[in-house]
């Protein structure tokens, strides 16, 4: 496989502001990001993970260290925009990154910009609004949409980019559980059927349950890399740095410090309750 | 139980007579207790935002009557900004709303408008910062150099100042981070148990609800769809699931466990609870 994006040993460093300390938010990150893959980062707030994702598409520049897109460094400024269609992104707060009155143009402002054909941005704007199932809403105002679908609208938006990579900086931390399952889907889709690489920040655990890896940030610093299950495997550590494993993985460890056999690793519900009635059945 | 609140057939449209109209909330019959931490759940759409701005007077009912201490809230409408004082209502995203020079004054804008006495408006500043977790070193400084979620306590703190009988709070915790959220949570629940007032906290999210309630009401439709104890609600998860509403991870595992054929009960909600009834079923060899 392919390195979609690779940082070496990276620092950001926000300057003090008033009433606010100097703070190194990335402090030495070191990682590689293969094309195709699905990763999740988590990280509680001031872990870093939002600086870290805002170096994927050069809307910071590390401090120290370098980041690079397809082998691109995203501090040589010929190379911005190529970067950018490349790795596009979606912000937390659905209602700031709607731009048009109407949906299709809304999702046009991209290509348009690049100088795409028009029969070519029309078939862009279709197949983009398809993907995230939001076609029935082409001629719709994006403001009478609920956050689900406007987070949706966002993320065709970045796909009429053709981007190779999206990277979603907790798009769906405003969302209710019903537009929370629809952007999750959507995402889970583009991945699976266009396999776009996708970089999820959140600090929703069981949102790490599809991923095929997990990072987990803590003081500027990689502190975890591995499968959600090797991950969610180190509970104490994860509660240490004020994260705590999904209930699944809490429930199996509940159990085997009370003595059933259990392995520890199951993250999915269903995967957890067959752990537990194979245990019991022995 | 004694009622603080009760709604009696609560109707309310918006944009009546226009294409837009839309009944947010139909014929809804519901009693808030006094002293109780009362939850309520739907997702969006269900109403609950309509339904608690009419507990404060903020919106006035189409049809149907809001009755705070038994008294219709609308009987002289003159008098509902006393009814603002006596419910306490902190919106989605308060730290928006703060505006004023120091976190003190923010706090203060409150009991200063309820015309209190300097000292009597310091003891509430201090006190609601101090449920809010809002610390003594804070309350120099201005709201604008503080972190999104030190800004959201120092609202809450500001609504806490007035010290209302009912204090309604809409997603407290949307966008917090874990930490953030239990840490907040805890400082609620602690309100609560201190004050003993009425506390209704709006959320869509199960666990945090399942776990600091005495009573869920859901909402589905422009309706009140179940109420009980969060046991009661939770055992009810296929009804839940069907109004489009998220059930706590570990009662989808006895869920789960149930369709395998295991003999858990279906409303259990926390991980001591549904681990402590596996461990007893396999003392009791209870799997068919």
């Amino acid at each position: 496989m392919s390195t979609m994006l690779k940082t070496e040993n990276i620092a950001f460093f926000y300057p003090a502001r008033e009433g606010e300390e100097a703070r190194l938010a990335l402090n030495g990150v070191t990682l590689a990001i293969e094309r195709g893959s699905f990763v999740v980062v988590l990280g509680h707030n001031g872990s870093g993970k939002s600086t870290l994702a805002k170096t994927f598409n050069a809307v910071l520049l590390p401090t120290g260290g370098t980041v690079y897109v397809d082998g691109m460094d995203t501090a040589d400024e010929q190379l911005l925009l190529e970067i950018r269609r490349r790795v596009g992104m979606v912000f937390q707060n659905p209602d700031n990154q709607i731009v048009a009155n109407v949906v299709e143009e809304d999702v046009a402002f991209a290509p348009e910009n690049l100088g795409v054909p028009t029969e070519e941005i029309r078939r862009r704007v279709d197949d983009a609004l398809a993907a995230v199932g939001m076609a029935k809403y082409v001629r719709h105002a994006p403001h009478l949409l609920s956050g689900g679908q406007k987070q949706r609208i966002a993320i065709a938006g970045v796909l009429a980019m053709q981007p190779d990579c999206i990277v979603l900086d907790e798009a769906t931390a405003m969302l209710d559980p019903i537009g929370r399952r629809e952007v999750l889907a959507a995402i889970e889709t583009l991945h699976r059927d266009k396999g776009i690489t996708v970089i999820l920040i959140t600090h929703h655990m069981n949102e790490a349950e599809h991923a095929d890896r997990v990072l987990v940030l803590n003081d500027g610093k990689l502190a975890m890399d591995g499968t959600p299950r090797e991950v969610f495997s180190r509970a104490d550590e994860l509660g240490a740095i004020g994260l705590a494993v999904p209930d699944t993985v809490a429930l199996l460890r509940a159990l085997r410090e009370g003595g059933l056999d259990v392995a520890t690793d199951a993250v999915t519900v269903e995967a957890c309750s067959e752990e537990i009635a194979r245990a019991l059945a022995h | 139980m004694d009622e603080i609140i009760r709604i009696e057939n609560l109707t309310h449209t918006y944009s009546a007579g226009t294409p837009f109209e839309h009944c947010a909330v139909d014929g809804m019959d519901l009693s808030i207790y006094r002293g109780e931490f009362l939850g309520i759940i739907g997702h969006t759409g269900s109403g609950k935002s309509t339904l608690i701005q009419h507990l404060n007077g903020l919106l006035k009912p189409t049809k149907g009557r809001v009755l705070l201490g038994g008294e219709d809230i609308w009987a002289d409408p003159k008098k509902i900004r006393s009814v603002r004082f006596r419910v306490g209502l902190v919106f989605q995203y308060p730290e928006y709303q703060l505006f004023e020079e120091t976190v003190y004054r923010d706090i203060a804008f409150g009991p200063t408008n309820m015309g209190l006495s300097g000292e009597e408006i310091d003891r509430r500043v201090r006190d609601a910062a101090r449920f809010a977790g809002v610390s003594e070193q804070m309350l120099e400084k201005s709201p604008f150099a503080l972190s999104g979620g030190q800004k959201r306590r120092v609202a809450i703190a500001g609504v806490i100042a007035m010290e209302p009988e009912v204090l309604v709070l809409d997603e407290p915790t949307a966008g917090l981070d874990p930490r953030g959220r239990e840490e907040l949570l805890s400082n609620i629940s602690a309100y609560h148990k201190e004050r003993g007032n009425t506390v209704v906290l709006v959320s869509h999210s199960m666990e945090e609800i399942a776990r600091n309630v005495d009573r869920i009401v859901v909402l589905s439709d422009s309706r009140v769809l179940l109420s009980g104890t969060p046991h009661e609600v939770f055992a009810q998860g296929d009804t839940l699931t069907r109004a489009g509403l998220d059930v706590p991870e570990v009662t989808r595992i006895a869920m789960s466990l149930r369709e395998r054929g295991l003999a858990v009960d279906a409303g259990v909600y926390t991980v001591r609870e549904l681990s402590d009834a596996l461990l007893a079923l396999r003392k009791g060899g209870g799997v068919c």
